[in-house]
C-alpha cells in the first residue's frame, strides 16, 4: 500500500464498486416493490364482501370466495402456534437459564438452527410419514404439526436470546430474596424479557402463515366449509397453488386476491413484530 | 412428554451449575419445583435434536423399498416413469444444483454489496429503511414469489431478457432454445432475491463487528472505502461471510413453491438454461399427492432423503463457520 500507485485508478476502482453498491440496493428494493405492486395492483380486484364470506363456485360461476380456506389457515395456525410456543419457550429457558454451554444445550441450539434451515417441504413429507399415513387419509392435523415443527425452532432461537439479554443482577436480587428459581424464571426473568418473547412468537407466526410446501400433502385443501382438523382442510396458500395452476381466469382471480390477503397478513405480522420489539428499547 | 423418565438423572456437574439455587436457601417444597422445572426444560429442549432424528429416520425407513428397488442406481438414472415404475433421480438433483448455482452465482456479488452499501456508503437514516425494505423480501412467503414469477416474471423474461441474452450470448448452449419465460434461468433469479436478504443479513453484522479501530488505520493510511472492504474487513470475517453463503445455499436448495411455479416441471436434463426442469422440491410438490403405488411413493420419499441430506450437509457447515466467528468475536450466536 506505500508503493505509489496512480491514484486514479484506485479512486476509479471505488467508484466502481460504490456504484454496483448503490445500484445492487437498488435492485433489491425495486424487486420488493415490483412483487409488492404486482401483488396488490392484480388482487385488489378479487377481494369484495363474498370473498371473505362465501364458499368457493366452480370455474365459469361469477360470485364465490375463499372464507373456508381463510378460516382453515387461520384454524391450523392457531394450533400450530399452540403446540410450538409452550415447547418453544421452554426449550429457550433451558438454554438460557440452565443448560447455557453444556453438552445437551449445545446439541439441542445446533438442531435447533439445523431445522431452522430445513426445507419446508422435508417436514411435510415428515408429517405426511408420521400422520398421514398411519390414519390413511389427509388432515388439518398433520398440517398443523407441521407448522408446528417449523415454528419451534424461531420461538427456541428468539427465546434464549431474549432471555440472556436480561442482565444477570435481576435474577440475583429475585433469588436474594429467596424465589424460587421457576419463579424467577417466569415471574422476573419474562416479564424483563415479554415483548422480546412477543417477537419471537409473532415471527414464528408470520414465517409459517405463508407456508404452502408442508400443507400440501398433510392439510390438502377442501372446497368445503371448515368442521375440523381431523380431515382435509381448506386453506388459502395450497388454494393458490391450485387456482394458480388452473386454466380458468376466475380461479387465477382468486388466486391473486388469496395472495393479496396472504402478503398482508404475513407483512403485517413482520412489521408488528418490528414495532414490538422497538417499543421496548 | 414424559419429565423426568426420559433424562440421566442430575450429576454433581449439573449440581455446580446450578449453584445459584442452593445459594436461595429455598424450602424443600420450591427446591422441589425448581428440579421438576428444570427436567421440563429440559424435556422441551430436547425435542429438536429428536426431531432431527426422527425426520431421518422416517425418510430412510420410507425409502427403503425404491432403495432395495433401484440401489445406487436411483441417484445417476434420468428415468422417471409412473407408468412402468421406474424412478431415477438424476434429473431433479440437476434441476436442483442448476437453479441453486444460478442463484448464488447472481446472489453473491449482490447481497455483499448491499451489506456494504448498507454499512459503508449510505447515510444512517437510508441505511435503515434500505435494510429494512431488503429483509422484507424474506418475510415475502414462498408461493407468491411463484404467483409473481409465473403471471409477472416469467412474461418479462421471454419478452425482453431471454431475446437480448440470446441476441448477445446466442452462440452459447446456456441460451438456446425458445424463450419461453419459464424454465431453469427463471427459477434461478428468483431463488437470488428470496437468498439475498439472509445472506446480506449475516454480511451485515460481519462489516458492522469489525472493530472500527481496524478500518479506520486501513483509512488512515489512505486507503479508499473498497481497498478498506477488499483488504481488511473480508479478511477480517471471512468465516462469517462463508457462513452466510452456505446458510443461503441451503435455503436455495429447499426452495420449493417459488421454484415449483417457474421451473417448467419437466423431468429433463438440457444445456440451455431455457428449457423447462425441475428440482427435487418440484418434483415432490407436482407429484406427491398423486403418487398412490408404494414405490412411487417411496421413491419420492427417496427424493426427499437426498434433499435432507444435501441441506443437513450444508447447514452443517454453515454453523460450524458461523459458530465459529461469533465465538472468536465474544459474541453470543
Amino acid at each position: 500500500m506505500m508503493k505509489p500507485r496512480p491514484p486514479t485508478g484506485r479512486r476509479l476502482m471505488d467508484k466502481i464498486v460504490s456504484g454496483w453498491a448503490v445500484i445492487s440496493a437498488l435492485l433489491g428494493i425495486g424487486a420488493l416493490i415490483w412483487i409488492l405492486s404486482g401483488v396488490i395492483a392484480r388482487g385488489v380486484g378479487a377481494l369484495n364482501f363474498s370473498f371473505f364470506t362465501q364458499l368457493p363456485t366452480p370455474p365459469g360461476l361469477a360470485g364465490g370466495g375463499m372464507a373456508n380456506a381463510i378460516l382453515g389457515t387461520l384454524a391450523m395456525t392457531v394450533a400450530a402456534t399452540l403446540i410450538s410456543v409452550p415447547i418453544g419457550l421452554l426449550s429457550g429457558i433451558y438454554l438460557a437459564e440452565f443448560g447455557q454451554e453444556s453438552r445437551v444445550a449445545d446439541n439441542s441450539r445446533f438442531s435447533a438452527n439445523v431445522l431452522m434451515g430445513m426445507p419446508s417441504i422435508i417436514v411435510g413429507v415428515f408429517a405426511y410419514t408420521l400422520v398421514v399415513l398411519p390414519l390413511g387419509h389427509f388432515s388439518g392435523y398433520a398440517g398443523a404439526l407441521a407448522l408446528a415443527i417449523l415454528m419451534i425452532p424461531v420461538v427456541t432461537r428468539t427465546t434464549e436470546d431474549m432471555l440472556r439479554l436480561v442482565p444477570n443482577t435481576l435474577r440475583e436480587s429475585a433469588l436474594a430474596l429467596g424465589a424460587p428459581r421457576w419463579k424467577v424464571t417466569l415471574k422476573v426473568v419474562f416479564r424483563a424479557a415479554r415483548a422480546g418473547l412477543l417477537t419471537g412468537i409473532l415471527l414464528a407466526v408470520a414465517r409459517v402463515s405463508g407456508e404452502t410446501a408442508p400443507l400440501l400433502f398433510t392439510a390438502l385443501n377442501s372446497p368445503y366449509w371448515f368442521k375440523s382438523l381431523s380431515g382435509p382442510t381448506p386453506n388459502l396458500t395450497v388454494a393458490i397453488f391450485n387456482y394458480a395452476m388452473s386454466p380458468y381466469d376466475d380461479w387465477q382471480q382468486m388466486a391473486w386476491g388469496a395472495s393479496l390477503v396472504i402478503t398482508m397478513g404475513v407483512l403485517a405480522f413482520t412489521l408488528l413484530a418490528r414495532f414490538v420489539l422497538r417499543q421496548r428499547t | 412428554m414424559g419429565v423426568g423418565d426420559s433424562d440421566p438423572a442430575p450429576t454433581l456437574r449439573d449440581q455446580k451449575n446450578f449453584g445459584l439455587r442452593t445459594m436461595a436457601k429455598s424450602t424443600p417444597a420450591t427446591s422441589q419445583g425448581d428440579y421438576y422445572f428444570k427436567w421440563l426444560t429440559a424435556a422441551a429442549a430436547l425435542i429438536t435434536p429428536l426431531i432431527m432424528a426422527g425426520i431421518f429416520l422416517e425418510l430412510v425407513g420410507h425409502s427403503l423399498p425404491s432403495i432395495k428397488e433401484f440401489g445406487f442406481g436411483f441417484l445417476i438414472s434420468q428415468n422417471w416413469n409412473p407408468v412402468t415404475e421406474q424412478f431415477g433421480a438424476a434429473s431433479s438433483i440437476f434441476g436442483t444444483v442448476m437453479s441453486t448455482l444460478i442463484a448464488m452465482v447472481i446472489a453473491v456479488p449482490l447481497s455483499i454489496a448491499i451489506a456494504l452499501f448498507l454499512v459503508e456508503l449510505a447515510q444512517p437514516g437510508v441505511s435503515k429503511v434500505v435494510g429494512a425494505m431488503i429483509e422484507l423480501l424474506a418475510a415475502i412467503p414462498s408461493i407468491i414469489y411463484g404467483m409473481w414469477g409465473m403471471f409477472v416474471f416469467g412474461p418479462f423474461m421471454a419478452r425482453h431478457v431471454q431475446p437480448l441474452l440470446q441476441d448477445t450470448l446466442g452462440f452459447l448452449p446456456l441460451f438456446q432454445g425458445p424463450p419461453m419465460g419459464l424454465g431453469m434461468l427463471t427459477a434461478g433469479i428468483i431463488l437470488a432475491f428470496m437468498i439475498l436478504p439472509f445472506i446480506c443479513a449475516i454480511t451485515r453484522d460481519v462489516f458492522l463487528l469489525v472493530p472500527n479501530v481496524v478500518k479506520e488505520s486501513a483509512h488512515g493510511m489512505g486507503a479508499t472505502t473498497w481497498e478498506v472492504t477488499y483488504k481488511v474487513t473480508i479478511p477480517y470475517g471471512l468465516v462469517g461471510i462463508i457462513g452466510a453463503l452456505f446458510l443461503g445455499l441451503g435455503r436455495a436448495l429447499g426452495e420449493t413453491m417459488a421454484v415449483t411455479f417457474v421451473i417448467g416441471n419437466a423431468h429433463n436434463i438440457s444445456a440451455s438454461l431455457f428449457a423447462p426442469g425441475n428440482s427435487i422440491a418440484s418434483t415432490l410438490a407436482n407429484e406427491f399427492t398423486e403418487a398412490t403405488d408404494l414405490l412411487y411413493v417411496s421413491s419420492l420419499i427417496e427424493l426427499g432423503l437426498v434433499l435432507f441430506i444435501m441441506t443437513y450437509l450444508i447447514q452443517v457447515l454453515a454453523q460450524f463457520m458461523l459458530r465459529r466467528m461469533y465465538k472468536s468475536w465474544s459474541v453470543g450466536l
